[in-house]
């Protein structure tokens, strides 16, 4: 790993990063598809992928190669620009997002100040894609999914953000990094042990902005078939699943950074400390999908408006309080 | 396209042109099925939708259709049992029991004790088969994947036991007019009870993982209740009826084979909704086990085919209608006979005809989630519908 900070001119570290950012992604799209199908067949009790490579570690691979070679077929009656702009719209903010992420002590691309909203901002763009996505594609089931998209990014986005309001409170900063280091290495000195709500709600709250189950409406496949990408093949459905795992390991990474002390660990700080947590609620996740139902639209939206948008509307009042005192 | 001389709007099929949507701009008229995850088959269903709010829904049957009535007037008796495994592939041994009781019943054929238990152990047995896969496949329907391989993994047990004996592990044709092709064994009746004392453990993981879930006691309490009336209109049977408080059971009600010598419960449920319907197939699982555990203690010895079998049944002019208990509900063949060797007439009465008849009632006005979970809990088999 290189010190991103030494090197001099901020274009050539901004190139250097996006390079590191899109190898990332893209190892990490492998990686995520290698385990989400491990976990699926452990917890359902078969080996999962067994065939390609040792254990199956080639498979990834194979799905990649499958996606690539495949027809990328416009319905008839799309309207092939938005529909093909689509699945585009969705990933290229991904990689934005990972731009601020302190990954270790000296690993950051951009050290920016609003660092946090530039993260918040780029992924709900997300919404965007997958509206365009199930518009453009002249089908119903498309339609509706994201219809259920809108509504549900729209109420959950309102929770994250106030249950991440505590946590600026707390830090006075909105710098990823400078947040990092007001936590210590031991887990008493995390903020998950301030503000253990504020993480339950964000963390849930992620589910809902990257629609994993039990929240994933807007592509629930045994209601709406496969919801707003129904229609899309090839690579263009690739980027939809390459952009929603991208927006988990965000999820995660804001999650591990915000409460859970991000590189820093009780021996070695490092990146390995923040890949270690970034991973485990990944893990989290997966498990989460392969063991629960799909709640049903209107009590998800009675989740967030009746429950957690009092709640850490409530929690920044208390913290406020607590700070001022 | 619009034909010209004929003034008539030819856009779609039969049935898209004559479900016509009603003058509003705000509805939108959607196709679920004949390819849809959760119609489990070849099902398709025209729904009205105000937002995710169903005005109107309407199944449209036939994509499977397969002549089954037709094929029994052109079979001989023998040679038209095979098809009985395939009206419902997961109850197929009650079908065959319909079939092959009316044919005894019309020749007055008596049937050994030894076969009736036989019949009862791997009837109940299949119908534990087909409420494990209603169990995976319904939750499947609510978004959770995991439950299926759990209940697969019990089906490969039974589908090994029962293939000692039949053969076969799907579409079975076990049971002979005055018996059954083949007689049980020690290692049948050791598996079947290792199976017995395997699944109630099973069971109860799945009660406290799956059915105490807050998340899917949301998706089923209070989603598609059934009154009383509107099961007697379209003539309701089984889990369904059973779900609505209604404690009727062939197996009961009209005792057949040695059904009324064995003691065992009809589980009802008085919540009338979705949750009642699984509730009572859940139950129905263990009253099956305790069924399976009395008849294997009660097993007499003897033959497993009626000496007086024919293997080409000419049985006397006359009608005759046999019901038993299917996993779905009541099964009945009703079978008119001229003396020849072939059926005048075979008429199959299927459970999943009248419970999805049910639907465009209880499907009005509930979200598009909901009709889901509704369609599941109604255990539909459309093979069985079509016939």
């Amino acid at each position: 790993m290189i010190d991103l900070s030494t090197i001099p001119s901020p274009l050539v570290q901004i190139v250097i990063g996006l390079i590191g950012v899109l190898a990332f992604v893209g190892l990490n799209g492998l990686v995520c598809v290698y385990l989400e199908r491990k976990v699926a067949g452990h917890i359902q009790r078969r080996p999962g992928p067994f065939e390609v490579g040792p254990h199956g570690i080639l498979q990834p691979l194979a799905d990649a190669v499958k996606l690539v070679a495949k027809q990328m077929i416009t319905p008839k009656g799309a309207d092939p620009i938005l529909y093909w702009a689509a699945p585009l719209i969705s990933f290229a903010p991904a990689i934005a997002c990972f731009l601020p992420l302190p990954f270790g002590p000296k690993l950051q691309n951009v050290s920016i100040n609003v660092g946090l909203i530039l993260i918040l901002a780029f992924s709900s763009l997300n919404v965007l894609a997958l509206c365009l996505a199930g518009w453009s594609s002249q089908n119903k089931w498309s339609l509706l999914g994201a219809a259920r998209d809108i509504a549900q990014s729209v109420a959950y986005e309102i929770p994250l953000l106030l249950s991440l309001l505590p946590i600026i409170l707390l830090t006075g900063s909105l710098n990823l990094a400078e947040i990092t280091q007001t936590q210590g290495p031991w887990p008493w000195q995390w903020l998950v042990v301030k503000q253990p709500l504020a993480f339950i709600i964000f963390f849930v709250c992620v589910f809902a902005e990257t629609n994993r189950a039990p929240f994933d409406l807007p592509e629930a496949e045994s209601e709406l078939t496969a919801g707003f990408h129904t229609e899309y093949s090839g690579m263009g459905f690739g980027l939809f699943f390459l952009a929603e795992y991208s927006y988990m390991v965000v999820g995660c990474a804001l999650a591990s950074i915000l409460f859970l002390g991000g590189y820093q660990g009780p021996v070695a700080s490092g990146w390995w400390w923040f890949l270690l947590k970034v991973y485990a609620l990944l893990l989290v996740m997966m498990w989460v999908r392969w063991t629960y139902p799909r709640v049903r639209f209107d009590q998800l939206l009675n989740l967030a408006w009746k429950w957690f948008i009092p709640l850490s509307l409530l929690n920044i009042l208390i913290t406020a309080l607590v700070v001022k005192l | 396209m619009f034909d010209l001389e004929l003034g008539l709007d030819l856009s779609g099929d039969f049935y898209t042109r004559h479900f016509q949507p009603t003058p509003s701009e705000d509805t939108l008229i959607l196709n679920m099925g004949p390819q849809h995850p959760s119609t489990h088959g070849v099902l398709r269903v025209i729904l009205e939708i105000d937002g995710e709010y169903i005005l109107r829904a309407e199944p449209v049957l036939g994509y499977i259709h397969r002549m089954q009535e037709k094929m029994g007037e052109v079979k001989r008796y023998e040679q038209y049992l095979p098809n009985m495994g395939r009206v419902d592939y997961l109850h197929a041994l009650a079908w065959n029991w319909a079939y092959v009781g009316a044919v005894e019943r019309l020749m007055g054929l008596e049937v050994p004790k030894r076969a009736e238990y036989i019949r009862v152990i791997t009837c109940e047995l299949n119908r534990i088969n087909s409420h494990l896969l209603w169990w995976g496949a319904y939750l499947l329907d609510l978004g959770a994947f995991t439950p299926i391989m759990y209940a697969f993994q019990d089906r490969e047990i039974v589908m090994d036991i029962l293939q000692r004996v039949s053969g076969s592990r799907l579409t079975y044709c076990y049971y002979r007019f005055g018996g059954v092709s083949q007689d049980i064994d020690d290692i049948f009746i050791e598996k079947t009870k290792e199976f017995c004392a395997y699944l109630k453990p099973r069971l109860k993981m799945y009660k406290d993982l799956v059915t105490d879930n807050i998340i899917l006691r949301k998706r089923v309490e209070d989603i598609g209740i059934i009154e009383e009336e509107t099961l007697r209109k379209y003539g309701a049977t089984g889990p369904v009826l059973r779900g609505s408080g209604i404690k009727y059971d062939v197996r009961r009600k009209e005792p057949y084979s040695v059904y009324s010598e064995l003691d065992f419960e009809i589980p009802t449920a008085s919540s009338k909704d979705a949750l009642g319907r699984y509730l009572v197939r859940m139950q129905e699982i263990e009253e099956s086990l305790k069924i399976i555990e009395q008849a294997l203690e009660k097993i007499p010895p003897g033959p497993h085919i009626s000496p007086q079998a024919p293997r080409r049944p000419k049985p006397p002019r006359g009608e005759v209608y046999f019901a038993v208990e299917g996993a779905r509900g009541e099964i009945g063949v009703n079978l008119v006979s001229d003396g020849s060797a072939y059926p005048y007439r075979v008429k199959l009465r299927s459970p999943s005809f009248s419970n999805l008849s049910m639907f465009p009632e209880i499907a009005k006005g509930t979200l598009l989630a909901d009709a889901v979970s509704i369609l599941g809990s109604l255990d539909l088999v459309i093979p069985e519908i079509d016939r």
